[in-house]
């Protein structure tokens, strides 16, 4: 570390020199207004830091994951060395390296159309995450962190010398650059391994072309959407993809703000320039976007019926209920909203609708799942009902059902799978189910007296001090809503 | 132009066109030549810039300024898939729509499809002026901008006006330029001829690639033409004159069939073959060639 605080100091009195120079030609050009203007020295790390440049490790990451290698090199006195950390790596909490390398004086990089390096492994690697933008929020001519953030993703190193290319989105909009260069690598198969990076500056190839860029992974998707609840445009989705010289396509992932999004009618569906959808009114409004006058590939057409149609708000007095999950209750500990059980298909969980105010559970491919507290288990030997509201899109069909169960652990509070574990089931026939509603159902727990799917009984005339799960399942039915479980007596 | 190029021009002005190509054919096999080429440079770093071109005569010019289809005083259409996808295996259809080709504000457009039609998977078209205009030597050149993407292969080319009584390669065939689209900043020259056609061994042909630097085919046009006289023809791409292959070319393994007749022009944008190899997922369809001009320039005697 002490080397490298003598570098700075380097930086610090290069820094001055070119300011000295940048003034005196200021001076010759005119007494117009300038406008702040940045260096764009376009190198990197030849063979050392370039002017400016400072290393910043991830948190948690292998901090001195980075050296600076005058043994291995492509070309000249040194390259930069990075040793990805061991699976259990002690000098490293989160497992991985990482680290930002920004100019915190900015540079005007809109004349280059790529980063590029020469680079090479121990052994044939892959880096999850490399390239340039990033700035830990910390570029003071900027307003969003990480504004023009670029990531190459699962880059493969081979073991010798090859050049690397990462083109830039948009070059017109890096003119206050900071985030020089940056990385995240873990180890492969538990394994670490160390590449090496040398002449690492950004270049004007001008064989970086045939842009085509994308949003929403380049499908065109169509959905519902509701007024009030906001979405994000995925990130992994944006891209834009370049023809190299080499004929090579090179897909790297773009920041929101490379793109100019659109969306067809503003009074329905608004878009940031940071890709959130935010649907404002009735109607139908598709999402498209642009990245440097290029027509980006995909869109959504989101249809906006109306506000989403949340279950109704429960009005029990709280000292009578004992609450699973709701947000008008203090809800008990729950482990978690789907187990992932063996033999499983259901996906989906517990989702936050509108931030700390509406959750619901939302659950597809249904087959049968859990939602299990038993941190501790929940004494219900007092209550006498359980109630949960469950929707469903689909239409339902005559021999459409969905079955309940809800299982104790007993009086030791673990699943023993016999001795004192009950279980019971109730089956809700299609009569009482109806689509694209709420449907509100409160049963009383005796009614629980059907075996479980795992062959359980006795839940009905068990203690139910000890309830630790209750399931969904159904043989027809694939998507559910579910909110407000809760047991309370009356 | 870059720096190579501008050497590579100065040098070929003082030292003569003829010798001085076979010097640059030399300077690109050996290494020694150079330092002497370099002081060759200083030496006549002020005199005036040479063209590389010496035939200024138009016979042939045909700047695409009418929309729709081609002038058919000038141009046929060669349509469908020939023997065996024209004797390289293509892909593609042929036809004459004006989805395949069309002029447009001055441009011919050439553009290949992602389509099933006749059997064929992919259409484009090929556009010849035999019959219509044929030529002995002098020069031959065309604007263009190239389709990129695996398995594109633009081409300007001509051949023998007896390709249609003579078996090919004994009517001759001389590619002013062809490109392989997964390759966007390198095209060839070639000479094809008895012996060496590149049909017994591919590549035996008599070629040599040029590559732009920093720069790439498909992005702008570029200008690609031949200078033919007897026993020589000279390749150029834009200013730079980066080949001349005559009867003592080391490629030129048979006999030298340029000096016994006229040849025709083909203009066209093959899909898949024997030279690129088919598209693959990531090419983008549709691609176009674009072509700003074709001219011809009658041989002056002079060289």
């Amino acid at each position: 570390m002490k080397n490298e605080k003598n570098r700075y100091l380097k930086f610090t009195l290069l820094l001055g020199l070119i300011f000295v120079v940048t003034i005196s030609c200021e001076r010759e050009v005119s007494d117009e207004v300038d406008f702040a203007t940045f260096g764009n020295n376009p190198e990197i790390f030849i063979d050392g830091f370039s002017g400016g440049l400072e290393y910043l490790p991830f948190a948690g990451s292998k901090l001195d994951a980075f050296s600076v290698d005058s043994e291995v090199k492509y070309k000249g006195a040194a390259s930069m060395r990075f040793d990805i950390p061991n699976f259990g790596d002690p000098g490293t909490e989160l497992g991985f390296a990482g680290a930002i390398f920004p100019d915190y004086g900015g540079r005007d990089l809109s004349g280059y159309d790529a980063l590029t390096f020469w680079a090479k492994a121990n052994k044939a690697a892959t880096i999850a995450q490399i390239g340039f933008g990033s700035d830990f929020g910390d570029n003071v001519y900027r307003d969003i962190q990480d504004k023009y953030l670029v990531t190459k993703r699962n880059l493969r190193i081979s073991t010798g010398w090859a050049k690397y290319i990462i083109p830039i989105p948009d070059p017109s909009q890096l003119t206050d650059e900071s985030g020089m260069f940056w990385y995240a690598a873990g180890p492969e198969d538990g394994d670490g391994y160390t590449f090496w990076i040398d002449e690492l500056q950004f270049e004007t190839l001008g064989t970086v072309a045939q842009p085509r860029p994308a949003i929403f992974f380049g499908e065109d998707l169509e959905a519902e959407a509701f007024v009030d609840i906001e979405g994000l445009i995925p990130r992994e989705g944006l891209t834009q993809t370049f023809s190299l010289g080499s004929g090579i396509n090179e897909t790297v992932i773009a920041a929101p703000s490379y793109f100019t999004f659109n969306s067809s009618d503003v009074d329905v569906v608004r878009v940031s320039e940071l890709g959130v959808l935010s649907p404002v009114g009735l109607g139908t409004a598709e999402i498209t976007a642009t990245l440097g006058g290029v027509k980006a590939q995909g869109s959504a057409l989101l249809e906006v019926s109306g506000g989403f149609e949340f279950a109704p708000i429960p009005t029990r007095d709280p000292s009578t209920v004992i609450s699973i999950f709701s947000d008008a209750y203090t809800n008990v500990p729950v482990d978690n909203y789907n187990g992932f059980f063996g033999g499983q298909t259901t996906t989906g969980g517990a989702v936050e609708v509108i931030e700390e105010v509406e959750n619901i559970i939302v659950y597809e491919n249904l087959n049968f799942v859990a939602t299990s507290f038993t941190n501790p288990t929940v004494d219900a030997s007092g209550m006498t009902f359980l109630h949960v509201d469950i929707r469903t899109e689909e239409s339902i069909e005559g021999g459409d059902s969905i079955i309940l169960e809800l299982i104790d652990f007993g009086s030791n509070g673990s699943f023993d799978g016999g001795g004192d574990d009950t279980g019971g089931g109730i089956t809700i026939a299609s009569g009482d189910l109806e689509s694209g509603t709420w449907i509100s159902l409160d049963i009383p727990l005796v009614n629980f007296t059907n075996n479980t799917g795992g062959g359980l009984g006795g839940f009905a005339v068990g203690a139910k001090a000890n309830v630790a799960q209750i399931v969904f399942a159904s043989g027809s039915i694939s998507s559910i809503l579910v909110d407000n479980i809760y047991f309370y007596t009356e | 132009m870059n720096q190579i190029n501008q050497q590579k021009m100065k040098t070929q002005m003082l030292l003569g066109r003829y010798a001085n190509l076979k010097w640059y054919n030399s300077i690109s096999l050996k290494g020694l030549p150079l330092i002497v080429l370099f002081l060759l440079v200083l030496g006549c770093a002020t005199e005036e810039t040479q063209t590389v071109v010496n035939f200024t005569e138009i016979t042939m010019q045909d700047d695409f300024d009418t929309d729709g289809a081609p002038n058919s005083a000038i141009w046929g259409y060669d349509i469908g898939t020939g023997i065996d996808g024209w004797g390289n295996n293509e892909l593609q259809y042929y036809t004459d729509r004006p989805e395949n080709i069309t002029i447009n504000n001055g441009i011919l457009i050439i553009t290949a499809n992602k389509e099933d039609f006749n059997a064929a998977g992919y259409t484009s078209a090929r556009i010849l002026t035999k019959d219509l205009f044929e030529q002995k030597y002098g020069r031959f050149e065309a604007r263009m901008r190239l389709p990129y993407g695996k398995g594109m292969w633009p081409a300007f080319w001509m051949l023998g006006a007896n390709s249609g009584e003579v078996i090919w390669p004994a009517c001759g065939e001389i590619d002013i330029m062809e490109n392989r689209g997964d390759n966007p900043t390198t095209i060839n020259g070639s000479l094809h001829g008895p012996g060496y056609a590149g049909d017994i061994a591919p590549g035996d042909e008599a070629t040599k690639e040029y590559s732009l630097e920093n720069d790439r085919y498909d992005t702008g046009f570029h200008v690609f033409g031949i200078e033919w006289g007897p026993e020589y023809i000279n390749y150029y791409v834009d200013d730079v004159l980066y080949n001349q292959i005559t009867p003592d070319d080391e490629d030129v393994t048979g006999e030298w069939i340029f000096d016994d007749q006229p040849f025709y022009i083909i203009l066209n944008l093959a899909v898949g073959g024997s030279f690129p190899g088919a598209p693959n997922e990531e090419t983008v369809f549709p691609q176009t060639m674009l072509v700003d001009y074709v001219r011809a320039y009658k041989y002056n005697g002079l060289n």
